[in-house]
């Protein structure tokens, strides 16, 4: 009997480095009104999360590299790294962390 | 007539202003469904603006994967004549058909306002029409329009002549950058419209498609469009003739 698993990935995705980051730079010059000094390099990305139903975590991470390479960044302008956060059976809907994902994180 | 094809995905706001441009050129707009991969034997094709599949993620990319994409990516790659518009442009990058990236406006802001753009080249397919090199005054109305490629892969670009459009002063001045309201986006070396390597695929950022007629504040814009259609129309006869051949 093959078991199917959910493995919980967040994707982060932000813009490379040199790339121009007007939001960034945005956050940067709103940091006097809140009187903090001592903060730069503000870099605003985006972070997506998903579930991938695979046999294993391999698998998973193949089919989430591929979305993250093609789809969720592009590639001259955004860097991305994957995390795992935690796999679940798919046969139960009860969730249970995985410490070995979470230390991944 | 020559039959121009204008691509509608969920979120194209353009289309219709795209369809009377084309009219206006004396080609037979032809509505292709981005569902569809069938592009109703077409002689060119024009991406309109707008936001496709509402720009999320990236403004293009979920426009890219469309069925009626991987069809144009065909067409183009056999030669046909495809002009992106906007958000035309944007899906034509994120396609991999046109080099380079179109990243949020310096400014932040969403731009919509009357600009400036000077054709490189008249010898291109999109700028034939063009009768001389010279400011063409059309609007911009986008969020995500700064141009952005990497130093080295602008200098083989404007080496190769695959700068099409440059934003310009009206006296015909060359745009600045982010700080010069010429150039409205904050685009590198202030380009407006670059086209691929085989010359046969272009996109630009500003509407010519609604600076057509007097009525309208300009018609600067015409001569882009009619460049595209004389160049489909060129092509089709072309092909018409190489088929009666082949059937003697």
């Amino acid at each position: 009997m093959s078991t199917s698993m959910g493995y919980r990935f967040a994707v982060n995705v932000t813009p490379k480095a040199g790339i121009l980051d007007p939001q960034g730079r945005a956050v940067e010059g709103s940091l006097p009104h809140l009187g903090v000094s001592g903060v730069h390099d503000v870099r605003v990305g985006r972070r997506v999360e998903l579930t991938v139903e695979a046999a294993s975590e391999a698998d998973a991470r193949i089919t989430v590299e591929r979305l993250a390479g093609e789809l969720l960044s592009n590639p001259m302008i955004e860097a991305y790294a994957v995390e795992l956060l935690g796999s679940t059976s798919s046969t139960t809907s009860e969730s249970t962390e995985t410490g070995a994902g979470v230390a991944a994180g | 007539m020559t039959r121009i094809g204008v691509v509608v995905f969920p979120g194209s706001n353009r289309d219709i202003d795209a369809i009377n441009a084309l009219r206006v050129a004396g080609a037979e707009p032809v509505t292709l469904w981005h569902e569809s991969p069938d592009l109703a034997g077409v002689d060119g094709i024009v991406l309109p603006g707008g936001f496709a599949y509402g720009d999320y993620l990236r403004a293009g990319v979920i426009a890219r994967f469309s069925p009626v994409m991987r069809a144009v990516a065909a067409f183009a790659a056999e030669g046909g004549h495809v002009l992106g518009i906007c958000n035309g442009f944007q899906v034509l990058t994120e396609a991999g058909l046109l080099p380079g990236a179109l990243l949020r406006n310096r400014s932040l802001r969403f731009v919509s306002r009357q600009i400036a753009i000077a054709p490189e080249r008249l010898d291109s397919p999109f700028t034939r029409a063009i009768d001389a090199r010279r400011p063409l005054r059309m609007p911009v109305a986008h969020g995500e329009g700064c141009y952005y490629a990497e130093p080295a892969a602008l200098d083989a670009l404007e080496a190769s002549g695959g700068v099409l459009f440059r934003y310009v002063h009206l006296d015909g001045a060359p745009a600045g950058g982010e700080e010069d309201r010429a150039n409205p986006n904050g685009s590198l070396r202030a380009i407006a419209g670059v086209t691929n390597a085989a010359g046969n695929v272009a996109g630009l950022m500003p509407h010519p498609e609604t600076a057509v007629e007097a009525v309208l504040g300009s018609d600067d814009g015409l001569g882009i469009v009619r460049s595209l259609v004389d160049s489909a129309a060129e092509r089709a006869a072309g092909r018409r003739t190489t088929v009666t051949v082949g059937a003697r």
